[in-house]
């Protein structure tokens, strides 16, 4: 029987293009559909009745929702091929630990990196290099955040890295200068044509994220 | 036999006697049949030992196993599911997991918090929060339709990530003099609060009820305080 796999998905959202990486790491053919945020399909809304949000995987008819949980189902259902976590059990919770506190402390430190100014915006730039620092901590010496592999962890942190061009212009500084290890490691994964070919193109983030200043008027 | 010795050798939980997050670790540790020992924290004076298994939250529940530790509950028990492997909480079909792994989610980053904001308000400040807490309840009494707990016939991985509900919330009723889950308006989520308070091994490591009152009283009399006049 043929897997039926639908993305619905939004171009610039880091949560989605998760999903598109993890999907391309296994090698899975799906249809992608670009969701408008401002006029969400019926699909979406069935789909996702409770948050209206994207990413939503669809297959065979069945919603997943949630990236971090969505990348762990596609793990789960191709399971014989590139495992994104790894296989002990040790190792698979402190991939999670580091994804959870990525949910947890970085998009909210990044939001307010565009959506505030003067002193707000310095608190923020400052909090969202604090975090970025603590998992170039964690990143230490090895290739991927696991180690040799590039897996979970990783996709869960390199799809922010199509936004870092915007937060760098729009809170003039540099990422780079701050957390040169993390940005090498980005460009490491970046040589991955699973990543490459899912990550949005930065500028075309930058040109989201100053129209998006103007219709909330920051 | 030595491997499983292995496993079961220095289990170690950080908690404190009041934790509805610590209460997930101590339900599936035993519903697993897990020997551990326990330790409890004073998080205004936090052991050094704490802090060292738990360096970047510095919070409990942190389950050590030989030497190396878990932090964040969710995360625990997807650790504690994949090392030890009877009783399990999590279904072996991945859309059960997905869905299980959602309700989890959303329990904690809508139902609690909406519930939270309830509590630590008074008047119609209080009426409004209850409205919102009751639109995420809803979602939560339309998944139990035909199912005696989340996780179907026995209690699974969604059933502990949401058991506070079935105690901490009664507390939090009584003490913020509120109805949430009215068992007309809510007649599935109201059953199984009983049918999961009163299940083996839930029964009989819920906190003191007389102590919870207490403590979430003084919380949300310093709450109210800390608010914003209107």
């Amino acid at each position: 029987m043929a897997d039926e796999v639908i993305l619905l998905d939004g171009y610039v959202s880091s949560f989605g293009m998760r999903v598109r990486v993890a999907l391309a790491e296994k090698g899975i053919r799906y249809e992608y559909r670009e969701e408008d945020l401002r006029n969400k399909s019926q699909l979406l809304l069935k789909m996702n009745p409770i948050h209206k949000k994207i990413p939503v995987l669809i297959h065979n008819g069945k919603p997943v929702c949630e990236s971090l949980i969505i990348v762990q189902y596609i793990d789960e259902v191709w399971k014989d091929k590139a495992p994104l976590l790894p296989s002990d059990p040790y190792q698979r919770a402190q991939a999670r630990f580091w994804a959870d506190f990525i949910d947890k402390k970085l998009y909210d430190a990044s939001r307010k990196i565009w959506t505030t100014k003067g002193e707000e915006q310095e608190a923020a730039k400052k909090e969202f290099i604090e975090v970025l620092k603590v998992l170039e901590g964690e990143l230490g010496d090895k290739p991927y955040f696991m180690g040799e592999r590039f897996g979970f962890l990783d996709i869960a942190l390199i799809t922010f890295y199509s936004w870092f061009h915007a937060f760098e212009t729009l809170g003039n500084f540099s990422i780079e200068a701050e957390c040169p290890k993390l940005i090498s490691w980005a460009k490491r994964c970046l040589q991955k044509e699973s990543v490459s070919k899912s990550l949005a193109d930065q500028k075309k983030v930058y040109e989201f994220v100053v129209e998006m200043k103007k219709s909330l008027g920051v | 036999m030595e491997t499983h010795s292995k496993k079961m050798a220095e289990v170690k939980l950080f908690r404190t006697w009041s934790s509805r997050f610590a209460l997930r670790i101590v339900w599936a540790l035993k519903l697993k049949d897990v020997q551990y020992d326990t330790i409890f924290e004073d998080l205004s004076n936090k052991s050094p030992l704490l802090l060292q298994y738990n360096p970047v939250h510095k919070k409990v529940p942190v389950l050590g196993h030989n030497g190396k530790s878990v932090a964040e509950s969710l995360v625990i028990l997807e650790y504690i599911e994949e090392t030890w492997k009877q009783n399990p909480l999590l279904s072996e079909d991945p859309h059960e997991r997905a869905v299980a792994r959602f309700w989890a989610k959303f329990g904690d980053e809508k139902v609690l918090p909406s519930i939270w904001e309830a509590f630590n308000s008074e008047g119609k400040e209080q009426e409004e929060g209850i409205v919102k807490a009751k639109e995420n309840l809803k979602y939560l009494e339309e998944e139990l339709k035909g199912k005696k707990f989340f996780g179907g016939e026995h209690i699974g991985f969604a059933d502990i990530a949401l058991g506070w509900l079935a105690e901490y919330e009664n507390v939090f009723e009584e003490v913020a003099s509120m109805k949430v889950i009215a068992e007309d308006e809510f007649p599935l989520l109201s059953e199984w609060k009983r049918t999961f308070a009163d299940a083996p091994i839930i029964k009989e490591n819920w906190p003191p009820r007389d102590k919870l009152v207490t403590r979430y009283q003084a919380f949300r009399e310093t709450n109210l305080l800390n608010k914003a006049p209107k």
